[in-house]
């Protein structure tokens, strides 16, 4: 990758863009790539990994045009790259709040204040995703980086041959699980329902192996060590109510996720559970932002429905740019 | 550039009297490449009379990874007279890393 081209929003103050992308995952890279294409002034804002969750996906096998799969960091590479070449600025800061620019004497301006300074422009596009959700059982955070793990192709080395638990039986549970078998010796699945819920290809895949065991309708209750690094965990049937304690020496949690959309309290519409509201366009409730992927209302939550609303919501706000007056 | 470490010269460094930041991580861990640039800049950046910018391959170094009971990357810890006095985990913007190594400069 080159980095190279990062730059520091304090640099960039005296910029003003046509669209700012607040968030560099495939629905922000793709959005840049078509405004840039238009001959539109664009910049990300990323404050963590550009890529966003999918980047650190060991093997995506659901998005077209890679009939052996590919990985996310390969993937989302080819989609910083791309961006980069129709001339998009990734900037390495966080947003940490948008307002409209109501001195200005122009037709709306959206100001966006970051960290270190800030910047303005015509139209926004917010495509922040999601994070990993915590689970809030006791021992989760003290023992994050020491045996609780959110992210299996970071730390999935440092378990060769060690017992661990997959919390979740979801998509991202046992596609993680499949890529820990690579180190594992075992792994002891624990989901709060009474089914898996991942697709079936995944599940057909995961039962072949004879070292993986499902604890279904179980919740986790604690994690539990001896102070630096985890040694079990506690997980209680939901029907029987009985108690069980496993011995593992790791925990990576895929219980859902949770939109980073913390910081668009009240400017934009969001639901109960602060997924961006946003209609067929792409358009928020403000003029001129628009939302698109992970984090917004869009029920399906993958890289190709991502990549496809980016493209959306870029497409809209163009037309809303050659709509204003200036 | 910030410096290499391994079991050769680890323990010098972290004892040079300096404050030392060492960034564990791995070529094929997608965030700990977020964190190269940065550590890189900080290399540039910093007073390299008061202060060194290292960092650890995991998979190169894993006997060092166990001495710290790294279990995460990218992990970033901060030495002053061979202790640790900080950690971090996952990635983490520059100037945050910057306000921490400034607290232990003396």
């Amino acid at each position: 990758m080159d980095f190279n081209l990062t730059l520091d929003a304090r640099e960039k103050s005296d910029s003003n863009y046509d669209v700012a992308i607040v968030g560099g995952g495939p629905s922000g890279l793709t959005a840049a790539i078509y405004t840039c294409r238009a001959g539109l002034k664009t910049c990300i804002f990323e404050s963590g990994v550009i890529g966003g969750e999918a980047a650190s996906t060991d093997l995506i096998e659901n998005y077209p045009g890679f009939p052996d799969g590919i990985s996310g960091m390969k993937l989302t590479e080819n989609m910083e790259k791309q961006a980069r070449k129709f001339g998009v600025e990734i900037i390495t800061d966080r947003v940490v709040k948008i307002e409209e620019d109501i001195s200005s004497q122009y037709d709306e301006y959206k100001i966006i204040y970051t960290n270190s300074g800030q910047i303005k422009a015509k139209a926004i596009i917010i495509t922040v995703g999601t994070k990993p959700k915590l689970l809030n059982v006791l021992g989760e955070k003290e023992y994050k980086g020491h045996g609780v793990s959110y992210c299996a192709t970071c730390d999935g080395f440092f378990y060769k041959d060690k017992k661990i638990a997959v919390i979740g039986c979801g998509n991202s549970g046992i596609q993680e699980g499949l890529f820990l078998l690579r180190f594992v010796k075992q792994i002891e699945f624990v989901e709060f329902l009474p089914k898996p819920t991942a697709e079936k290809v995944l599940l057909d895949k995961i039962k072949k192996y004879d070292n993986v065991n499902f604890n279904l309708n179980s919740s986790l209750l604690s994690i539990e060590g001896n102070g630096k690094s985890v040694t079990h965990i506690k997980i209680k049937d939901n029907e029987t109510n009985g108690i069980k304690e496993i011995k593992v020496s790791g925990v990576f949690i895929y219980v859902g996720l949770k939109p980073n959309t913390e910081f668009l309290e009240g400017f934009v519409k969001r639901d109960k559970s602060g997924y961006i509201i946003v209609d067929q366009n792409q358009h928020t409730n403000v003029h001129g932002v628009f939302a698109a992927g992970d984090a917004t209302i869009d029920t399906v939550k993958q890289i190709t429905t991502a990549v496809g609303s980016g493209a959306r919501a870029a497409n809209n706000a163009r037309h809303y740019i050659e709509n204003m007056k200036f | 550039m910030a410096l290499e470490l391994n079991e050769r010269n680890f323990d010098q460094v972290i004892n040079s009297g300096k404050i030392v930041l060492v960034d564990f991580g791995a070529e094929w861990c997608m965030p700990c490449k977020i964190m190269d640039p940065v550590t890189e800049e900080l290399a540039n950046e910093v007073d390299h009379e008061k202060v060194v910018i290292a960092k650890c391959d995991v998979q190169a170094e894993p006997k060092i990874a166990q001495r710290f009971s790294i279990m995460s990357i990218p992990t970033l810890l901060i030495f002053k007279d061979g202790k640790v006095m900080d950690q971090m985990i996952g990635v983490v913007p520059k100037r945050n890393i910057k306000e921490k190594i400034d607290q232990y400069i003396s």
